[in-house]
């Protein structure tokens, strides 16, 4: 799927002065996008600058985990994805010609979106690029490619490039999501430091109609493709991802061409399998970041700050946390209600998320690829024993699969004084549970919603939401059990606990009171409702103080 | 009786680190290291039952 995307002329480009706005984006990917959306429905304007003039080339990123579909679905694009993609849950690991085991990422009910998604990159661009188009406080600029960054104390100028020759510009905040080989990077010298990894994968996506289950399949030394990895994944348009571990060795051009994939891909499928070659990528990959995020009134996300291996997909769903992450921030710093020191927490949440997500994703590539005859022999140890002995099944890994960031060393989180055996601790995302809302069904999560929000439980967690909401904007929702009597306030916002889940999920009792981040990540959580510790709470989450 | 249930808190931290203790060893200094981690595990775990059906799991193809 190729979507021609027009560049057109904007008046910034005949401006006597450059025009300054408050916040720019580079890079209209997956973060780029949802970045922008996600300003502009904090109510910021952004200008969303890309050096090309189409989507994604090839599949990429396929694999959408439920925290970025739960994102998707607060930026008003995640059901027309979910509708689209291919949900999936299970994942099988076999070992030579047998199943090592299986494992279920969602095993239990109650959760209104899956595990996973897989979607081509393509196709959630376009679902962002349509939701995008639909806010007119976003400013596209396809083929502006950015030619120069000065970066100042009191703001950035940058010079672009156009098919009309070049114009400069100016903001107050400039975002880089422009991808692993990040132009704004390398104009400002900055570099990413990490691990790069001695061996080659091929990519092949292949249009079939096969038997295989909606489910993740990996292989570890198949007769099919002895001595290396494969994986198997289901995609949106009967469109099946066949990733190959090739070794250091393989020729790159060679191994791309139709007349070698294609016999590697039939060693799987057998030789009546009927398919059309889509896509292929001969790649490798480096687990690596940035040192720091943030460089003054320049912030880096996704790819352009951090790059991780394929497997556990942290790549994409990483950095659309990360984007979640800065939107909210910037928002309230550049309306004026938060210190500039909350953009310092974006990287010290996401650069530690980005640590989780290097050390994920380095363990699991030193499992697929022993770099020595001990490793290998652990690794086929455990794979033998996890066919019977459960212990084995911890310790084979094809992928620790992405989850959201638990960011418990966050200066914005107010640590526990309370009792707690369960729940969502502060820096922990918020659990989704069925709830019933004016008597239809509902999701806990989406009557959350991206505001700074008191979460109570019973009637007794009532009281604060008005109190607060005179000095801060933040909203007031209250979980009861079914056909509880509660307080009839038009600033309260009242869900039914439809079975129990959503006690169980924040180990509730009558009182307790979560604070949430626009984010949806917990801030702080009470045992009882004490006004001034939730405004001391809110105070911190919001960046006005600091412990 | 031998517990093969999960019992290591943090699996992949664990098996990092026995990976770690391999790095840059040669193949016969692996062998050795291993040989005595294993007698190491043994008598810790003391039991001769227990230590039985080990051995035999150990064999099982």
């Amino acid at each position: 799927m190729e979507m021609r995307l027009d560049y057109v002329r904007s008046p910034d480009q005949d401006a006597a002065a450059p025009v300054r706005h408050p916040v720019i984006v580079v890079g209209a990917g997956p973060v780029g996008l949802a970045l922008a959306i996600d300003l502009a429905q904090h109510g910021v304007p952004v200008v969303l600058l890309d050096e090309d003039d189409t989507l994604a080339t090839g599949s990429r990123a396929i694999c959408f985990a439920k925290r970025t579909l739960e994102i998707f679905d607060r930026l008003g694009c995640g059901g027309p994805m979910v509708e689209r993609g291919v949900q999936w849950h299970v994942g099988r690991v076999f070992f030579g010609e047998t199943l090592a085991y299986q494992f279920d990422l969602l095993p239990e009910a109650g959760h209104h979106r899956p595990a996973f998604i897989n979607l081509q990159q393509y196709h959630v661009e376009a679902f962002l690029l349509e939701r995008a188009r639909a806010l007119p406080s976003i400013d596209l600029r396809w083929r502006n490619r950015v030619a120069d960054v000065r970066p100042a104390a009191e703001g950035v100028s940058l010079t672009i490039e156009t098919p009309d020759g070049r114009y400069d510009l100016a903001c107050d905040h400039l975002i880089a999501a422009d991808g692993s080989r990040s132009t704004v990077r390398r104009l400002m010298g900055l570099e990413t430091h990490g691990e790069s990894f001695r061996d080659r994968f091929l990519i092949a996506d292949v249009r079939m109609t096969a038997p295989f289950p909606s489910e993740r399949w990996f292989w570890f030394d198949p007769p099919f493709h002895r001595g290396q990895s494969v994986l198997l994944h289901r995609q949106a348009d009967d469109v099946w991802r066949i990733d190959f571990q090739l070794g250091w060795d393989a020729d790159p051009v060679a191994e791309r061409a139709p007349e070698r994939v294609i016999p590697r891909v039939r060693a799987l499928l057998g030789p009546e399998a009927a398919f059309e070659l889509v896509w292929c990528s001969v790649y490798t990959f480096s687990c690596q970041r940035m040192e720091r995020f943030r460089h003054g009134r320049v912030y880096f996300a996704g790819d352009a700050a951090h790059g991780v291996s394929p497997f556990g997909a942290r790549g994409a769903n990483g950095g659309v946390q990360d984007a979640e992450n800065l939107a909210w921030k910037l928002a309230l710093v550049v309306q004026g209600r938060a210190p500039d020191a909350l953009l310092d927490s974006y990287g010290a949440e996401r650069e530690a998320a980005a640590d989780e997500n290097i050390l994920a994703s380095t363990r699991s590539t030193d499992f697929i690829t022993p770099k020595n005859a001990a490793s290998r022999a652990f690794r086929d140890a455990a794979l033998t024993l996890a066919r019977t002995h459960p212990f084995a099944r911890r310790l084979v890994n094809s992928g620790r699969l992405s989850v959201p960031a638990v960011l418990e060393r966050s200066p914005l989180n107010t640590p526990d004084a309370d009792d707690f055996a369960g729940g969502p601790a502060p820096g922990a995302v918020c659990a989704d549970a069925p709830v019933r809302v004016d008597g239809r069904p509902g999701w806990l999560l989406q009557a959350v919603g991206d505001n700074f929000v008191v979460l109570g439980f019973g009637a007794e967690a009532a009281a604060p939401g008005a109190a607060l909401a005179e000095a801060w904007p933040v909203r007031a929702v209250l979980v009861v059990p079914p056909g509880a009597a509660v307080p009839g306030r038009r600033d309260l916002r009242v869900l039914e606990d439809a079975d129990g889940r959503a006690w169980a999920r924040y180990d509730a009792k009558p009182g307790t009171l979560y604070l949430v981040r626009p984010d949806q990540h917990v801030a702080a959580r009470w045992r009882h409702v004490d006004p001034a510790a939730v405004g001391a709470a809110l105070a911190r989450a919001a960046g006005r103080t600091s412990c | 009786m031998l517990n093969t249930e999960p019992n290591i808190a943090d699996p992949d931290g664990f098996y990092a680190a026995l990976i770690a203790l391999h790095r840059d060893l040669p193949p016969e200094r692996s062998a050795l290291v291993n040989a005595r981690l294993i007698l190491l595990l043994a008598n810790h775990v003391g039991d001769a039952e227990v230590l039985r059906q080990a051995l035999e799991a150990a064999r099982e193809e």
